[in-house]
């Protein structure tokens, strides 16, 4: 059955949906049975503005061996960023300590 | 007569838990006559179209039925169900009370039709069908109960009850009040097959009127044509206990009723 676990973290960020962009400060993640897709389970995250009500949201639903590889992508990708952009994002990190 | 008749499906206002008023998706079958009524309570990712398709084949096989926008308080009308269900989500779900109160005001509007026989029905899928199980147990006026695959019905931990769900549904088992139908996939992880058998030791020790039919090959969800879990002959299958059972408890027949 269909469980209410929702892992659920801030982020700082902007996000496309239905209205236009949006800045979004909230990821709620969960593996459930999806909405929408035809998977019997998928791994959906919800990014929302819930310091402007939340209502609005950009949905994903993905498999769990894509998501897993999307994981590893965003890791990837941020690592080669850092090389590429001079370890902006560490720099970023320690100048906001 | 045309051996398939019509059928009427609308969006309706109903007054729900503590007179809250909202939607309701509601079929009924077109033909003159009286119908048993069923309510059908959706799943916790929100009111789907699903959940409509369900309630269509209920008016087709001859029953007036409604379900419950149980997240109507959290949007607007052109709000998508499935964005009120993702803020229900986050928001630790709704409880079980007021899901009761939704299911009770559903049951009213259906008993309030010119159409009504007076018999009502509950199904429900997935923590629609744990709520058919509350339902049974604590509600008064149901005919006859459906539980699809209801997870949670047994909770082990009891640091999975909380406010909105302070009670395992099987800890009220005794107060079941009216005939169960089970229906449950030996392949589900939540029911699983082991906490679908504790639950009928439960109701053969209180001695309730129930029938449990498990399903080979079959998981979760197994009815829902829209997903892999799909699975054709026992969804098949499974439909037409569903169809027995209600015939059985809400009317002679729907169909000798319509013609009445």
């Amino acid at each position: 059955m269909c469980s209410y676990i929702v892992e659920k973290t801030a982020l700082v960020g902007s996000a496309k949906g239905r209205k236009g962009w949006m800045r979004i400060d909230t990821a709620n993640v969960y593996y459930d049975h999806p909405y929408y897709s035809t998977l019997d389970h998928v791994l959906a995250i919800d990014f929302t503005n819930e310091g402007e009500g939340g209502r609005d949201r950009v949905a994903v639903e993905l498999s769990a061996e894509s998501a897993r590889a999307l994981v590893e992508r965003i890791l990837a990708a941020l690592a080669s960023g850092d090389v590429a952009h001079g370890r902006a994002s560490a720099s970023v990190a320690v100048a906001a300590e | 007569m045309s051996y398939y008749q019509g059928l009427q499906a609308e969006v309706v206002s109903f007054r729900g838990h503590n007179g809250d008023q909202g939607e309701a998706y509601y079929a009924r079958p077109l033909r003159a006559g009286k119908f048993p009524g069923v309510v059908v309570i959706h799943h916790i990712p929100g009111w789907c179209e699903w959940t409509t398709e369900v309630v269509r084949k209920l008016a087709h096989h001859g029953y007036a039925a409604i379900s419950p926008h149980l997240y109507f308080r959290e949007g607007g009308p052109n709000e998508s169900p499935d964005d009120l269900g993702a803020r229900i989500r986050a928001a630790g779900g709704v409880a079980d009370a007021q899901v009761m109160g939704d299911v009770t005001g559903a049951m009213t509007y259906l008993r309030a039709q010119p159409n009504a026989t007076g018999k009502i029905g509950v199904i429900g899928f997935c923590s629609g069908g744990r709520h058919t199980y509350l339902a049974a147990c604590t509600l008064n006026g149901i005919d006859a109960a459906v539980d699809c695959w209801g997870g949670n019905v047994i909770v082990d931990n009891p640091k999975d009850l909380n406010d909105k769900r302070p009670v395992a549904p099987i800890d009220l088992t005794e107060k079941m009040s009216c005939p169960l139908l089970g229906i449950f996939g030996n392949d589900d992880a939540n029911p699983t097959a082991d906490q679908v058998n504790r639950t009928e030791a439960v109701l053969k020790k209180f001695g309730k009127n129930y029938e449990f039919h498990r399903y080979n090959g079959a998981g979760h969800a197994f009815f829902n044509w829209q997903r892999d879990a799909y699975r054709p002959e026992q969804a098949m299958d499974g439909w037409r206990k569903v169809f027995d059972f209600f015939n059985r408890y809400l009317a002679t027949s729907a169909a000798s009723i319509a013609a009445e």
